[in-house]
């Protein structure tokens, strides 16, 4: 068994701490069960388990620091990883960036453990790939999808005082349907700390329903078009906005967030004044643990508050730099949303365009953080309120900072690879080429 | 290792280098690099364990890898050294068929108990996924090899080469570059070793010691004025060498248009970020493409990455049939195209080939991960379709017989499945060089280096950046333009291809970190090819203002 309590990680990692002479030493216990299977073809391919645990030892001499790996926790293996991270550190140059340990820290309580994910077993996996198999076969169509599940936990200890301990477990579920006649494909995922939220024939039926009503899709011109962005669709342009918001690269002169002249964006007004995003650890529906790998706290903070830039993310070294408390990236993020379905958001279009995902999203200009990719699995004409026919997929080249410019309508918050995100209805979303592909 | 570890090992900002993931093991000193790793004897007995373990228990086929994986990793910016990650990964891998089903299971307790658990999960799982499996597996025959041995033919091994002269050269690059005009630079050099051992009930026990290389580095130039920055990544490709691929042989060196140095199977890092530094703030003031239809000429290390996308994917047999549909998708290159035996592919002089043995490529090995001996293959010629890429579970679904060899995995922990071999365009027949590639051309851009990718589930319709990129009119390059990409779709892109230099020209590109299946895995492969001509494909300027 790879899970350690806390008491049980606290004892090892104090041992092998007890072995450490260098002026700082931190210590780092992880392990983890997981499994997952994979299907194609109405059968299932793959299927696979793995346990790990690890101890990561950093020792300090100085700026000069060396770390070393071992996954056995017997005495005379903790000495013998700590002597050897202090070998390397005494070899390894100085690292002018090198920040000491932080002392104690006060952590809130996580909420990302579910016995129900961790008694996952390959039985259940199997009802899983089942559940999704025998809807598709009735239906005419084809499922490919894949289930994965895992359990862990993460430690910290350092010679300063520091120990903070993390357990979480995690399922993640995603199936494409394709029809058999090849002109439709529908897709799903859902992903959740806590396995009992989750109903794969369920879910997989949104899939199904999307296969059937997307086949024979019809060629529009690509263009500016009105569009409702499913959560799914968005979380891609989205993330990598939020990868945006880093201090140094924005101080640097090398990112959207820099400023003309010099200087930063904080507190300049970027977006719609609608939007709000921020994270919270303890968010019950995305919860993550309460703590990061420099053993920082992680509390709730906002990153745009009514359209304005609230807060840039600040590593311990570039805070210290820039003399300014660190702020911690997040693991997940939360946008504000409203109150309309996404029936709703469809009722209320006379002309758009209603998007289940995009894909293949790739960087095309860092400058304005313009991104390209394809809609992909399920993409449909609306008019006068309707969904009136499938269209074919288009290519996009949009930045995530004209589209919560051009912000419409905010819809419900769903949950998306630990994101909480809104249904978006969004105007002059910019399509520049047709793709055959279904 | 996600990416976001990668980027706390690199120490760098977001966008700095992108990749989708790639593997690392438990970190490890330096000399550790040197041990030899387990005793080949040692291996084959515990490798029995596990054969003979999974046919008492019912099982028709099993086979084991035994993996010992070396990285070591160098990371600077400027003046500093961000990091040395040097890492280790052991273990075992075991693979079964009971009852027709597949069944995988790993650990790293290589022992005789650790094995035999292993070997029992993979026998349950194989055995629970049975219940509702259709169609047993079926497994196209391998010649049993016998004890076999094979080895990347390297000059230099990069364990061998001290950590401190890899540091000097990286942060020599990085001077030249800040000294040419760069305000920031982050360079980094991967350096692998596989050493794998394969053993399976067919009878062949193969132990393979595979090496591969990546320098890279990323030049920003800043205007605060303007509030404009660029960048120019390198112009190296990942190889399957050793160290001796950073001695930046003369004999290996191209010379293209503007100045600009290409590289062979030799790498000047140091000429090649003076170069970046210098293009990256020529960018800042480049004049912005005008929109609309151009031949393009495109330099073998951006064509590399094109070839990748629009062949090497849509060609792989598992795409094509659906088992990828869920991730990475399907394909365009359907059965029934290829069984026509007339689908255009690709105008007349376009030839494509796959190939798991050419020598300083990524995929070169003796072997494939399910112990079927390497080969090159046909895949497009004279323009049709003639084959794709399949493994021993898969060719009987082409009528075929024989396994291509292309079977991967990343690591010991990890399922092996049908993986991309390297795919290259073959040189021209005709003696071509790049300026007759570029003289007879009205209104067209010559394309150098890797740059932004996006293709669709089924690889239709792409759209590629680039580094570099010079407006050719009447002929002649005229100067450097910004904001562009090409958007084409496969078929038509392929049919335009006009004019292929000759193998004077031909050099590999390489995708040191490709990303398929689920859970993901990444792999190495090469892409070769000489300079060539596309006519008339639709070029769009990305520039905004916000």
């Amino acid at each position: 068994m790879a899970i350690y309590t806390k008491e049980e990680a606290r004892q090892i990692m104090e041992k092998a701490l007890s072995f450490s002479t260098a002026d700082a030493c931190e210590i780092n216990l992880s392990g983890s069960e997981s499994g997952n299977i994979r299907y194609a073809r109405n059968t299932v391919s793959t299927a696979g388990h793995r346990s790990n645990q690890t101890l990561v030892v950093q020792s300090n001499f100085g700026k000069k620091s060396g770390t070393a790996t071992i996954d056995e926790f017997d005495d005379a293996s903790l000495e013998k990883v700590v002597k050897r991270a202090e070998e390397l550190a005494k070899l390894s140059p100085e690292n002018p960036e090198f920040m000491d340990p932080m002392g104690p820290q006060l952590y809130d309580e996580s909420i990302t453990y579910s016995k129900e994910t961790a008694n996952i077993t390959p039985e259940y996996r199997a009802s899983v790939a089942s559940n999704s198999i025998a809807p598709a076969v009735a239906n005419d169509i084809t499922a490919a999808g894949f289930f994965d599940d895992s359990s862990g936990f993460r430690a910290m200890l350092n010679s300063n005082g520091l120990f903070a301990y993390n357990r979480a477990t995690n399922m993640n579920f995603t199936v494409t349907m394709r029809s058999n006649d090849g002109t439709g494909s529908g897709w799903v995922s859902r992903d959740f700390n806590d396995v009992s939220k989750f109903d794969a024939a369920k879910a997989s039926k949104v899939a199904i329903d999307k296969a059937i009503l997307s086949k024979k899709a019809k060629a529009i011109e690509p263009g500016k078009y009105t569009v409702i962005l499913e959560p799914a669709a968005s979380v891609g342009l989205l993330r990598n906005m939020a990868r945006a918001f880093n201090a140094r690269t924005a101080d640097e002169g090398r990112s959207f967030m820099s400023k003309e002249g010099g200087g930063t964006k904080m507190g300049e007004k970027i977006v719609d004044e609608r939007v709000t995003i921020w994270s919270d650890p303890l968010h019950p529906e995305v919860p993550t643990r309460t703590w990061n790998g420099q053993g920082q706290p992680l509390k709730k903070t906002t990153w745009i508050e009514n359209g304005k830039v609230k807060n840039l993310a600040y590593d311990r070294y570039w805070a210290k730099q820039k003399k300014v408390a660190a702020v911690p990236s997040p693991n997940g993020f939360i946008m504000k949303g409203g109150d309309a379905s996404l029936d709703d958001l469809i009722k209320d279009t006379k002309k758009g365009i209603l998007v289940t995902r995009l894909w293949y999203i790739r960087t095309v200009d860092p400058q304005t953080l313009l991104y390209t990719g394809l809609t992909r699995d399920g993409t449909f004409y609306i008019e006068n309120g309707q969904i009136k026919y499938p269209v074919k997929n288009f290519r996009f080249n949009e930045s995530p900072i004209i589209m919560l410019n051009n912000l419409e309508t905010l819809g419900k918050q769903v949950r998306v690879n630990g994101n909480l995100i809104p249904y978006m209805k969004v105007r002059d979303f910019t399509f520049t080429s047709l793709s055959d592909a279904v | 290792m996600k990416r976001r570890d990668f980027v706390k090992y690199a120490g760098l900002g977001s966008g700095a280098l992108m990749m989708p993931s790639l593997l690392l093991g438990n970190e490890i000193p330096v000399e550790t690099l040197l041990h030899p790793g387990m005793d080949v004897a040692v291996k084959k007995s515990l490798a029995d364990i596990a054969l003979n373990t999974a046919k008492t228990m019912g099982a028709s086929y099993a086979d084991a890898r035994i993996g010992r994986y070396l990285n070591q990793y160098v990371f600077t910016r400027e003046d500093k050294v961000q990091n040395v990650v040097n890492t280790e990964s052991f273990g075992i891998g075991i693979r079964v068929i009971a009852n027709g089903t597949w069944g995988f299971a790993s650990t790293n307790n290589v022992t005789e108990k650790g094995i035999k658990k292993a070997t029992e999960q993979a026998i349950a799982i194989a055995k629970a996924n049975s219940k509702i499996q259709k169609v047993p597996v079926k497994l196209a025959p391998v010649q049993s090899h016998g004890e076999v041995t094979w080895k990347t033919p390297i000059k230099k091994d990069f364990k061998e080469v001290p950590v401190s002269e890899k540091v000097d050269l990286l942060l020599s690059a990085n001077a030249a570059a800040l000294k040419n005009g760069a305000n920031f630079v982050n360079s980094a050099l991967f350096m692998v070793n596989e050493q794998k051992y394969f053993a399976s009930t067919d009878g062949s026990y193969i132990d393979q010691d595979v090496h591969r290389i990546w320098p890279t580095f990323t030049v920003t130039a800043i205007d605060r004025a303007s509030n404009k920055f660029k960048s120019r990544q390198a112009m190296s490709a990942p190889m399957g060498m050793g160290y001796e691929y950073m001695d930046g042989l003369a004999s290996e060196k191209l010379q293209g248009p503007e100045g600009l140095s290409l590289y062979r199977n030799s790498y000047d890092i140091i000429e090649d970020a003076t170069m970046a530094a210098k293009q990256a703030k020529e960018r800042l003031s480049a004049k912005s493409v005008e929109a609309g239809k151009y031949d393009l000429v495109l330099e073998p290390n951006h064509l590399g990455l094109t070839i990748h996308e629009s062949v090497g994917h849509p060609l792989e047999l598992d795409r094509v049939l659906g088992y990828e549909a869920n991730f990475a998708g399907t394909s365009f290159a359907t059965l029934d195209k290829w069984k026509s035996k007339d689908f255009k592919y690709g105008s007349d002089i376009v030839n494509l080939v796959a190939d798991k043995t050419q020598i300083g490529s990524l995929g070169a090995v003796g072997y494939d991960d399910e112990g079927v001996k390497t080969k090159k293959w046909d895949l497009v010629r004279n323009g049709i379709l003639t084959n794709y890429q399949a493994i021993r579970d898969q060719v009987h679904m082409i009528d075929q017989k024989e396994s291509h060899g292309c079977c991967y995995s990343q690591s010991w922990n990890d399922v092996q499945f049908q993986r991309m071999p390297n795919v290259s365009l073959e040189p021209g027949k005709e003696k071509y060089t790049i300026n007759d590639m570029i003289k007879d051309v009205e209104k067209g851009i010559y394309i150098a280096g890797r740059g932004s990718y996006s293709i669709d589930q089924q690889r239709y319709n792409f759209q590629f950046g680039g580094t570099v990129f010079y407006e050719i009119k009447n002929g002649k390059i005229v100067g450097m333009l910004d904001d562009v990409a090409y958007q084409s779709n496969t078929q038509e892109f392929w049919n335009s291809c006009s004019k292929i230099c000759d193998e004077s020209d031909y050099r590999l590109f390489g995708s040191f970190f490709d990303g398929k299946g689920q859970p993901s895995q990444v792999s190495a492969v090469s892409h070769g090819s000489s300079t060539t001509r596309f006519n008339g494909v639709n070029v769009i300027n990305t520039g905004r203002n916000i």
